[in-house]
């Protein structure tokens, strides 16, 4: 794993990670979007033959995020699940049992459709709409974010990702993180996802995930 | 004896009555088909090439039962005529019913492609016609039903029409797929008969179609000499920038004597977007035309284009704006003259839509060529020249494609089932499939039963299970969807434009329509259009009376210009400010002194590099005369190649005459390594590498993606559901990629890749030719004639980059603050 790269957000020590994770020390809290785990499972149920390997991936750096920062709690903002119940998400529950004594904390967002006692059965507590803690709230959509707040925001459902371009009409595009004043949203967890343009503007910070670098956009 | 025959002598009486007289051509196939032979009759569009097949069936037939011909009801399915076209299929289908009243043969027609209504279906299935008109989508549906054994038992004769057309698409590979399935299931020894337009492989052709029967056969051409009549329509003004003419548009006022002089004139546009544009402009140049001219794309709703069509044949029209749409078919007596806007981009092309006019014999063709930009001419002077030296191209035959095999076994699956060895022995009786090894048979099955990794304890996997030895698809759910995606052609999503108080417009592809916002005004059929919203896969808009409106642009169509057209291109440049004899070479003096004073004027014994630095960068640019697709290729390797002396980035764009590489940085070429460059050494492992560099393989991983079932675009009535099963082309590539590189449908890309746009030896051909030429390196101090169509394409460009990529990313940020 790269050196994650620090972020002060209102005298809390944030850390961005080029595993598409946040870790806020803080609170010992990882806070991660849009992993759509069970994705590969529901296309191959359905006779589409996506390789297996991108969800297994997606689970080892999971893994790999908690074993780094032994968190106490996890925040997902949304789509954590990606479609209805299949036997792929039992190797996630083969390893939510494993790490069962941090709390997992689930932002519901539109792909989260699983069965309520699912989730209890796994262990995840659910929330819908705004979840809260401290000062920070967490939330799926960013257009559910309430007009005129002051108060700090996580969201995802974007899966945001910016273009550069240079001279030579060359041009490339990149995951990224996307900072303004009062909002973060991350980048989708999930390898197996597609990705919406977003801009740097002056207000905002982006940090883009090059392979194994996390770099600031600066302009 | 053919002649001797009674059915010979019924068909003839009955020609006679109607003052028609049999061609020789179509007494030799009539004869070979009483024989029982197949074969490829070689004839143009409306000369009779239609009666040469089916006279000879209805010939044979009455041979068989002389006495109850006429009587004989019901006789099981005897012809199926395969045609590409569903338009086709209905004039086809009413010139075969007006022939069997007339004999009173009471055999039934029955029509079927994706137009056919259910009621129809039904009935076809329960009361069998003796004639099924059908196209290969359709062909495959049908091969899809519980039942079909049965159906195709008594069949005797397989027709594919416009085979020229067919051939060396994916949609050639379904036919061969087919053909070998029904030789499969029919109790009769079948007859295959081709009908092609010339094309320069007719032998090849040949081959490939009769391969699932065994058979040599026979090729039959229809010996009639056609006058083609070609004159360049020359622009008042030359641009010396050759893009600068806008796409030819403010010529637009030329066509107008020409549509009024013609009793009817097709007007060909090479995009669809480009003919809703000039469209536009006729009408606004000539107003007087309004109601007298029409436009027909494949975008545009099916009644308005039967209706269109209709129109021709009554001669209702004074002139159409089409594309492609009209290249085929069944012609329009009234067409007398066709105007081609922009190049054909290949011989065999041209002849066919100058052929579209003046059919009756001794009738000449009259085809006008209205340049899109200047180069053009220069194009059109290279034709002329082909045509006269018969030039006409080969259209290769696909080999190996597993996508259309894994969707045909999908269909096999969803129909009767298939039994593995026998459909192995069915597959590789088809010319596309003869080298298909034992392992890449298995490979295949793997991939519809396994979803194409071992299976582990995670794993629900499900299409095709095998069941008594047999391979099915039993979950209705899947059969459903898949029944949805039989066929090969692959276009971008597309949605329904409707009025916002009901009517239909047309389609639109969901790429152009996802950048607009409601408020926008759109051109679609003719018609300006505001965008109301997108509801559903449906979008809802009003009309317009805003003069602004934009155009939507269709991807693809971007065609190659032929080797036998690059070739002769390559010479017609040897005439330029030397040789003026011809009009399209004078008119274009001033731009060829622009070009000669900034750079040289390439002759074909020379290569030209220019190397111009402008404020987007270093340019290099290089015109080998090879068509866009040879150039495609020869960039990619050539900037590999520069990568290795340094790492650099480039962005690559070309066209039909050269190509461009444009870097940030200076281009390490000089007269010391230029040979070096270009090179035919090493040429397998400089192609593999580039191809893996430049990540080309994902344009044609789309194609496949969609064939081979892994993009599913949804059905109505299952769009929520649908969405969690949506990915993009592009992603699934990248997942391939990282994840299972093996994966035989990636692979496929690769192959197709290589075979098509990378083949070797076509590479090596055009660089040892190259190699063995004059380079004329040259520094223009600014864009030349030549280079600028290809700069300014912003279009389909590659990139190939050496440098690391976070390298790339820290440049380019600083590039950025520097201004």
């Amino acid at each position: 794993m790269t050196a994650p790269t620090p972020l002060k957000i209102r005298e809390q020590m944030f850390w961005l990670t080029t595993e598409r994770g946040i870790y806020w020390e803080n609170e010992s809290v990882l806070i991660l979007a849009d992993l759509h785990f069970g994705k590969t499972g529901h296309f191959r149920k359905n006779g589409i033959s996506v390789p297996h390997a991108v969800y297994k991936e997606d689970l080892q750096r999971m893994v790999e995020l908690i074993s780094h920062f032994n968190p106490k709690k996890i925040i997902a903002v949304g789509d954590l699940f990606h479609s209805a119940d299949n036997l792929e998400l039992s190797l996630f529950s083969k390893i939510r049992a494993d790490f069962a004594s941090i709390e997992l904390i689930l932002v519901k967002g539109n792909h989260d459709v699983l069965a309520d006692n699912w989730y209890e059965k796994n262990n995840i507590r659910l929330a819908y709409g705004i979840y809260s803690l401290s000062d920070f709230n967490f939330v799926h959509d960013p257009a559910e974010i309430p007009a005129n707040h002051s108060s700090f925001y996580f969201s995802g459902h974007l899966h945001p990702a910016i273009t550069i371009s240079g001279i030579g009409k060359q041009s490339l595009r990149f995951p990224c993180y996307y900072f303004t004043e009062h909002e973060a949203i991350l980048p989708a967890f999930s390898k197996f996802s597609g990705t919406a343009k977003v801009t740097k503007k002056k207000n905002n910070r982006i940090f883009a995930i090059v392979e194994h670098s996390l770099i600031e956009i600066n302009n | 004896m053919l002649q001797e025959t009674t059915g010979y002598q019924i068909i003839h009486k009955w020609m006679k009555a109607k003052s028609f007289h049999p061609f020789s051509f179509q007494e030799a196939c009539w004869e070979n088909i009483l024989h029982a032979n197949s074969g490829l009759v070689n004839a143009p569009t409306g000369c009779g090439k239609t009666f040469s097949v089916f006279l000879g069936v209805l010939i044979d037939y009455i041979n068989q039962h002389p006495d109850n011909y006429k009587t004989a009801k019901n006789n099981q399915l005897q012809l199926i005529w395969i045609t590409p076209l569903r338009a086709l299929a209905k004039d086809i289908g009413r010139a075969m019913e007006l022939v069997l009243e007339e004999l009173q043969i009471p055999w039934k027609v029955g029509i079927r492609n994706g137009d056919t209504s259910t009621a129809e279906r039904q009935k076809q299935k329960t009361n069998l016609p003796e004639i099924l008109i059908i196209t290969p989508e359709s062909l495959h549906l049908l091969l899809a039903q519980k039942n079909c054994s049965s159906y195709f038992e008594t069949l005797k004769f397989i027709a594919v029409d416009e085979w020229h057309e067919l051939m060396g698409s994916k949609r050639g590979v379904q036919v061969e797929l087919a053909m070998s399935r029904l030789v499969g299931m029919s109790k009769n020894k079948l007859s295959i008969w081709g009908i092609s337009a010339t094309i320069g492989n007719l032998e090849e052709a040949k081959d490939v179609l009769l391969s699932p029967i065994k058979n040599n056969g026979i090729i039959i051409r229809a010996k009639m000499d056609k006058r083609i009549d070609i004159e360049s329509i020359i622009p008042e003004e030359i641009d010396t920038y050759p893009w600068a003419g806008h796409l030819g548009i403010k010529m637009v006022h030329r066509l107008v004597p020409i549509i009024e002089k013609s009793n009817t004139t097709l007007i060909f546009i090479n995009t669809r977007g480009m003919s809703e544009t000039w469209y536009q402009s006729l009408l606004t140049a000539a107003p007087q035309l309004a109601g007298a001219i029409a436009l027909h794309h494949g975008s545009i709703e099916q009644e308005l284009r039967l209706w269109v069509e209709e129109a021709l044949h009554t001669q209702k029209l004074k002139a159409v704006v089409c594309t492609a749409s009209l290249d085929l078919g069944v012609d329009f007596r009234p067409v007398d003259t066709v105007i081609q806007v922009g190049s054909p981009k290949g011989v065999a092309r041209f002849l066919q839509r100058a052929g579209r006019s003046g059919h009756g014999p001794g009738e000449i063709s009259k085809l006008y060529f209205l340049p899109t930009n200047a180069l053009e001419l220069v194009e059109a002077a290279a034709l002329k020249q082909a045509i006269k030296e018969e030039m006409i191209e080969s259209k290769t035959p696909m080999l190996l494609c597993f996508d259309v095999l894994i969707q045909y076994l999908c269909t096999l699956a969803i129909g009767e089932g298939f039994d593995p060895v026998k459909t192995f022995q069915e597959v590789r009786s088809t010319y596309c499939f003869a080298d298909i090894t034992i392992d890449e048979w298995q490979e295949a099955l793997l991939n519809i039963t396994q979803g194409g990794i071992a299976l582990n304890q995670y794993d629900e996997y499900h299409k095709v299970i095998v069941e008594d030895g047999l391979y099915k698809i039993t979950s209705r759910k899947i059969a459903m969807r898949h029944r949805m995606h039989i066929g090969t052609i692959v276009s971008d999503a597309m949605l329904k434009v409707k009025f916002l108080g009901g009517g239909y417009v047309g389609v639109i592809e969901e790429y152009f329509i996802s950048r607009l916002e409601p408020g926008d005004t759109f051109t679609l059929a003719g018609k300006n259009l505001e965008l109301v919203m997108i509801k559903d896969m449906d979008v809802l808009v009003r009309k317009s009376s805003s003069k602004k409106s934009i155009v939507p642009s269709w991807n693809g169509g971007r065609m190659s210009l032929t080797a036998n057209l690059g070739e002769m291109l390559r010479k017609t440049f040897n005439k330029a400010l030397v040789d003026e004899t011809e009009i399209e070479i004078k008119s274009l003096r001033a731009l060829f002194e622009v070009q000669q004073t900034l750079s040289i004027i390439p002759r074909d014994h020379q290569l030209l590099i220019e190397q111009i630095e402008t404020k987007d960068g270093y340019h290099l640019l290089v015109y080998p005369f090879e068509g866009r697709q040879v150039h495609e290729a020869m960039s990619a390797i050539l900037a590999y190649r520069i990568g290795q002396i340094t790492p650099i980035s480039f962005s690559i764009a070309m066209n039909d005459y050269g190509f461009e590489l444009l870097s940030d940085q200076p281009i390490p070429v000089d007269d010391s390594n230029v040979q070096e460059l270009f090179t035919s050494n090493n040429l397998l492992i400089d192609i593999q590498k580039s191809i893996n560099s430049a990540e080309m393989a994902k344009r044609k991983f789309r194609d496949i993606a969609v064939i081979g079932g892994l993009i599913f675009q949804g059905f109505p009535g299952e769009h929520k559901k649908a969405r969690h099963l949506q990915s993009s082309a592009s992603l699934l590539f990248k997942v391939f990629e990282e994840y299972e590189p093996n994966n035989i449908l990636l692979r496929q890309a690769y192959r197709e890749l290589m075979e098509q746009q990378m083949e070797e030896v076509r590479l090596r051909t055009a660089l040892d030719r190259i190699s063995k030429s004059e380079f004329m390196l040259q520094f223009p101090k600014q864009l030349t004639p030549l280079a600028f169509p290809i700069t300014v394409d912003g279009l389909n460009r590659n990139s190939l980059s050496t440098e690391k990529l976070e390298d790339r990313v820290r440049k380019m940020q600083q590039q950025l603050e520097k201004n």
